[in-house]
């Protein structure tokens, strides 16, 4: 099970609104969820080693060359409140 | 015309038989025809498949028909997950709604400029889903009993093809997404090598599982459109800087001499009757065809879902995190920022990305992130050691890709743990990274089953060959339905 408090911890660190029903049922969910895959840690793997990419790349780099990338105005043109060739936001409290 | 398959097509346009426009009005005719009731896209675009048909037809005027590849003239159907330049691409969630992207994903730059795009496919929001009624818009109904889901993530896509809105379609998997909604619409799905195909354009959900795949009424189709969106890719680090067979020249050797094992641990009680039956028919049939066919394990299988259900909700939570307001996308207006970034994410999210944005953050959470995260990633090790160990036995490994036949529409919505079960014989390969495709074996109940066939990484010309010769042997025959 999770607690309600733990729900909103959650969600509060995720920035993500959620109503007070959402809340009980997303809860509820979550704790059922959870619940079935604590499955996994019957298994005892101390020594194993974690993958995280499953082709084993670590370090891609590319040559460092100067290259064209999306003019200013263009990736301003999607942005919901673009001001002064900038993404405008709320006051930042 | 309608009843070839997109190689056929493709044959007949570079011969002048028929032209791409034609092929295009085809296409965009059926859509007419079908997409009341099947509801197979976010969004149609048939005066842009008539445009560039009719550039392509231009084109193949000049000499050795102008440069223009085989898959360049097949009217195509495209996930809307990948970003399409000036189309709109919504991932199915309300928080792209009114989204254009400014550039095209890598994989679709094969095509050139002339894609010949049909329109943009439903899918579950934020491809999480195993139905596409996680969809923002509208549930998408499968061609084969409009009463029943198409599978999902990628059963826009799936239904469009089942349904010839669209010769051939692209999607993505993640832990099955082109693989079941492939098999519960009874068309062919390829899931290729982690990395085979470059995620750049993609809009992410699982970094380290996410994959493009053809999703085409044979696997000759798969072949041919493998071919055009494999490659590697500067703009994704993660791409493979592997060589590009050729997917087609070892299609047809049959399957004598290859070891075929069928993987006992997808083959239990957790898997339909119906759909076990079919599978073991196939598998006997291949042996008949002159394979070598025994049992294989996968021990870890049977954790397999539970890790996959604590990594790809892990790697949401942190790609979802892009979806602010601030850039691009929906923004509900509030008078702080965080509350911006509260209220947006509320608005614009729906029920399942918001489960597993809520579980992805817990599991990386302080306190949590050891008997979760960490533990989970080893699980991901024992399961690439158990496949490796099968695949030095057998060449290629056999199970089913779903474990029912389509489900009604609605009977899973309110239960995601039923709905997460799934993709329990999807998952083990796409946590290995290996490629993986699903080719219908024949039907139960009157429902198309898919049988699953995977290989080791970057084996794909083995594994096409392989389902090639299976859905020869299969009991099943592509019509357009319905």
């Amino acid at each position: 099970m999770i607690s309600e408090e733990q729900v909103r911890h959650v969600a509060n660190l995720a920035r993500l609104g959620l109503t007070d029903e959402e809340i009980g049922r997303i809860g509820g969910q979550l704790g059922a969820i959870l619940e079935s895959i604590d499955k996994i840690g019957e298994l005892d793997l101390a020594d194993v080693p974690p993958t995280a990419n499953p082709l084993h790349l670590t370090n891609v780099l590319r040559p460092d060359e100067p290259r064209g990338e999306l003019p200013r105005e263009e990736a301003l043109s999607v942005a919901p409140d673009p001001v002064d060739a900038l993404f405008a936001v709320p006051r930042i409290d | 015309m309608q009843n070839l398959t997109a190689y056929e097509l493709a044959q007949r346009i570079a011969a002048r038989e028929v032209s791409a426009r034609e092929a295009a009005e085809v296409a965009n005719a059926r859509v007419e025809e079908v997409e009341e009731d099947v509801n197979a896209f976010v969004t149609t675009t048939p005066e842009l498949a008539l445009e560039r048909a009719g550039r392509v037809d231009g084109r193949l005027q000049g000499g050795e028909n102008g440069g223009v590849r085989l898959w360049e003239t097949v009217p195509t159907t495209v996930k809307d997950v990948l970003s399409t330049r000036g189309v709109r691409t919504t991932c199915g969630s309300r928080i792209l709604e009114d989204f254009t992207p400014l550039y095209d994903a890598s994989a679709l730059l094969n095509f050139g400029e002339d894609l010949v795009m049909v329109g943009k496919a439903n899918m579950d929001e934020f491809a999480m889903g195993s139905s596409t009624e996680n969809s923002a818009y509208r549930p998408t109904r499968n061609p084969w009993g409009l009463g029943r889901v198409p599978g999902g993530s990628s059963g826009g896509s799936a239904a469009a093809v089942a349904a010839g809105e669209g010769w051939w379609a692209l999607g993505t998997d993640t832990g099955g997404s082109v693989r079941q909604p492939a098999a519960l619409c009874g068309i062919v799905g390829l899931k290729p090598t982690y990395g085979r195909v470059s995620r750049h354009g993609l809009i992410a959900f699982g970094s380290s599982l996410d994959v493009i795949g053809p999703m085409t009424r044979d696997v000759r189709d798969a072949a041919l459109l493998l071919q055009a969106i494999a490659g590697h890719d500067p703009h994704d680090s993660t791409s493979a800087n592997v060589e590009v067979p050729d997917y087609l020249a070892e299609l047809e050797n049959g399957v004598e001499g290859l070891r075929i094992g069928l993987v006992t641990e997808l083959m239990d009680e957790r898997i339909d009757a119906g759909v076990r039956e079919i599978v073991a028919d196939v598998a006997n049939s291949l042996e008949a065809a002159g394979a070598e066919v025994g049992e294989a394990s996968l021990p870890h299988a049977y954790y397999a879902l539970e890790a996959y259900y604590i990594i790809a909700p892990a790697e949401v939570s942190s790609n979802l995190a892009r979806f602010d307001g601030v850039r691009y996308g929906l923004r509900v207006s509030a008078d702080g920022v965080h509350e911006m970034y509260r209220k947006t994410r509320e608005e614009g999210f729906g029920d399942e990305a918001k489960r597993r944005i809520m579980l992805g953050t817990y599991a990386l959470s302080a306190g949590y992130y050891d008997a979760y995260y960490a533990q989970a990633q080893k699980v991901r090790t024992k399961i690439i050691e158990d496949f490796r160990a099968a695949l030095h036995r057998y060449d290629v490994l056999l199970s089913p890709t779903s474990p029912s036949v389509a489900f009604e529409l609605g009977s899973k919505t309110g239960d995601p743990l039923a709905m997460y079960l799934q993709d329990i014989c999807a998952v083990p390969a796409s946590l290995a990274g290996i490629p993986a495709i699903s080719v219908p074996g024949g039907l139960s109940d009157g429902l198309p089953v898919g049988v699953q066939l995977m290989s080791d990484h970057f084996t794909e010309p083995l594994l096409l060959r392989a389902a090639r010769a299976a859905e020869q042997v299969a009991d099943f025959e592509f019509t357009l339905k319905p």
